[in-house]
């Protein structure tokens, strides 16, 4: 067990550092010295010399190669930096150190933390919302499969699914939110200070979240249970006399849920890494947002590499734990 | 003679008749609808089975052996199976008694014991989980003394170290091992009727022997009525007091065991005997396959279902065989064995034509007449 999560850390190490390089790269190379070129126009109210640009490029390190501007960020996030320029100001950035925020000026770990707690809370509550229904939904279809209540199902979840999700987080900030006034603010409310107006600020887009998705793990549910229900331990179970529920969500959902929640594990870790249609509509002020806003110009460089870092972790992490709980949830599965 | 294949009157259904057997069935008849049309998975069978005898049901796959004592637990999805007939457990009609009766019924006063044990038992839980929590459901007890009752079944099959063993899962089991515990489970409250399903097709040969010795010292012990079915004759020989061989849905020998091995009078039977392989025997002797394959049941033969199969058709005057059922009757050796078969002289054919093929040991060389002694063998001996 040991050896096996050391193994998969390593790899997983292996993982990011590759991601971090391949989007580090592409980042520097398709800017190329734009950034200098913005912040010298900035600082010389548009009449930037040639000499003013060259010093600019120095002091952001356009002059150095790719790999050495690479090796300072990946220093920077262990060791710290000190003479980061942006726009020609001068900043200190601590370990961890992934640059300043040409947006805020601030350090883009601090602004991390301060965007992390939306889109955790607006993905857990999301995610539990979806998972909880979505199961409890596919075991009652499988139990009644073949009726209309299960044909009902089956059907909604593909018109569900075939509807943008965009379009249905629209739709319902207008309806819901605008104009019947059911969920008048949306937005992250900080839960240590008020949980209670967290909860209601965040419900429609959990229930966006939860409803649009829990279609999709219904049918995936069903389609699990029925052909657990049709395993031959379910038929014990019935010949012991273990009485219909019983049999339906201790028996066979223990047996179907293995495969959900290794799905699940893997759309959560999506969810973390930032949900921008919903945190844009819902103005909700976390990873997806700002990683989106980084993306208009100028480019906030280190911003988005920091999201893009932050979510190869965040699946990198999922994988490794979905495939721990699966040597929980499945006995005859042993890693070693 | 422990079986009573006669009909009944309807009227005796309803009470409690103290002289009747454990199990009664009588004309039960299973379909399922399906896309494809309505399934005859099992035809107007009737049988008996009392407290401490052993019923073998002998057939292929597909012969409605499973299903016609799945009904007996009232295992079928009610919405897509149509049952008709009845099924009498200590006096009590079965066939549409609703689920709360049948449950109370499950596991408690019947018990089953399936054929594959790693598929019949739930690979995340284990064993002693699956043992007492069939005891839990009949009985009320605390878990300690369930898990308590579960080393006690353990250790009573035959399981070494049950202490330890009961916690562990199906797939650390060998599989001689995971059907001792399946029956553990099947025993755990006394049953006093248990159908085993084919309980020694998936294990080794050396494994089935076993198993067959412990179902045999359990039903001693417990006194209770046992069905086994099996397609395999051998198994029959060594438990049964009575066996039926079923055909298509069918019942089509039924009798003591050792009369339906001795004096089989239904051509399928013959086939069924011809198909074993004798370890003892000469290894020139041919094994006689039935040609063909099982009807199906969704457009079974006119007729004898067997007809299509049978080698013996032209013995059977006119169009009989492929124009009317055979009923099941009692043929040349009396009341208590019946046979569903045109054939006039069964017993003539099966010494004259059938046994000198598939069991050339039992004729005398020199006079070319079977050996009386070696052909009455004991079924004991087989």
């Amino acid at each position: 067990m040991t050896g096996f999560i050391v193994r998969r850390l390593l790899s997983s190490v292996l993982v990011v550092i590759l991601t971090s390089m391949f989007v580090f790269t592409l980042f520097f190379k398709g800017l190329g010295d734009s950034p200098a070129v913005n912040a010298c126009a900035k600082l010389h109210n548009g009449h930037c010399n040639p000499e003013a640009l060259k010093s600019i490029k120095h002091q952001m390190g356009f002059d150095k190669s790719l790999v050495s501007n690479y090796g300072t960020w990946a220093k920077g996030i262990f060791a710290g930096r000190n003479n980061v320029y942006v726009d020609g100001k001068e900043y200190n950035c601590p370990a961890p150190c992934m640059g300043i925020s040409i947006m805020s000026g601030n350090t883009v770990f601090h602004d991390l933390k301060q965007k992390y707690p939306a889109t955790v809370t607006l993905a857990v509550g999301g995610a539990s919302m979806y998972l909880v229904l979505g199961v409890i939904l596919g075991s009652l279809a499988a139990r009644w499969r073949g009726t209309s209540a299960d044909r009902l199902l089956v059907g909604s979840s593909l018109i569900v699914s075939s509807i943008p999700f965009y379009l249905v987080a629209l739709l319902s900030w207008i309806y819901l939110s605008l104009q019947l006034k059911l969920f008048p603010t949306t937005g992250y409310y900080p839960i240590t200070q008020n949980p209670a107006k967290t909860v209601a600020w965040m419900m429609l887009p959990w229930l966006v979240i939860g409803l649009t998705n829990c279609t999709s793990y219904a049918r995936f549910t069903r389609g699990q249970m029925v052909e657990t229900l049709n395993e031959d331990y379910i038929r014990t179970a019935n010949a012991k006399g273990v009485k219909t529920n019983r049999v339906l969500f201790k028996h066979a959902l223990r047996a179907a849920i293995v495969p959900v929640i290794t799905i699940f594990g893997l759309d959560f870790a999506t969810l973390l890494a930032g949900t921008i249609f919903t945190e844009r509509i819902f103005s909700i002020d976390g990873i997806g947002n700002w990683g989106l806003t980084a993306l208009s110009t100028p480019i906030d460089i280190n911003v988005v590499s920091a999201t893009v870092l932050v979510s190869s972790i965040l699946v990198v992490v999922a994988n490794l734990l979905v495939d721990i709980l699966y040597s929980f949830l499945d006995p005859r599965v042993s890693i070693a | 003679m422990s079986t009573d294949i006669s009909e009944r009157p309807d009227g005796m259904a309803a009470p409690a008749n103290p002289d009747e057997p454990f199990l009664v069935v009588e004309n039960l008849t299973v379909k399922f609808p399906t896309h494809d049309g309505l399934v005859q998975a099992v035809t107007d069978l009737s049988y008996t089975v009392e407290r401490g005898k052993t019923l073998g049901i002998v057939g292929e796959s597909g012969s409605g052996k499973s299903v016609s004592s799945m009904a007996v637990l009232g295992l079928h999805d009610p919405k897509h199976t149509r049952l008709s007939g009845s099924i009498r457990v200590d006096g009590t009609e079965v066939i549409g008694a609703p689920e709360d009766r049948m449950r109370k019924i499950r596991g408690n006063s019947i018990a089953m014991i399936f054929q594959d044990a790693l598929t019949a038992l739930h690979p995340f839980y284990t064993i002693g989980d699956q043992i007492s929590e069939g005891y839990r459901i009949h009985h009320r007890v605390s878990k300690g003394e369930a898990k308590k009752r579960a080393i006690e079944m353990l250790d009573r099959v035959g399981i070494p170290q049950p202490n330890r063993r009961v916690d562990d899962y199906p797939h650390q089991f060998s599989g001689g091992m995971r059907q001792r515990a399946m029956i553990a489970m099947a025993l755990v409250n006394d049953p006093q009727l248990l159908i085993a399903d084919e309980p020694t097709t998936a294990l080794d040969v050396t494994v089935q022997a076993q198993i067959l010795d412990l179902l045999q010292d359990l039903q001693r012990e417990f006194n209770s009525a046992v069905i086994i079915i099996t397609h395999d004759l051998g198994v029959v020989a060594e438990l049964a007091d009575t066996t039926m061989v079923m055909y298509a849905g069918r019942a089509v020998e039924y009798g003591a065991t050792r009369e339906i091995l001795t004096h089989p009078e239904m051509p399928y039977t013959w086939g069924l005997l011809g198909s074993i392989p004798e370890v003892a025997g000469d290894a020139d002797v041919r094994l006689i396959p039935i040609p063909g394959n099982p009807p199906s049941l969704l457009n079974p033969p006119t007729g004898c279902s067997f007809h299509p199969r049978c080698p013996h058709v032209d013995k059977v005057p006119g169009d009989l065989c492929r124009t009317t059922l055979p009923d099941l009757l009692p043929g040349d050796r009396g009341e208590n064995h019946v046979k569903r078969c045109h054939l006039a002289n069964p017993g003539e054919i099966y010494t004259e034509e059938v046994l000198p093929e598939i069991a050339p040991d039992l004729i005398d060389p020199e006079t070319g007449e079977m050996i009386a002694e070696l052909a009455a063998v004991d079924p004991d001996e087989i």
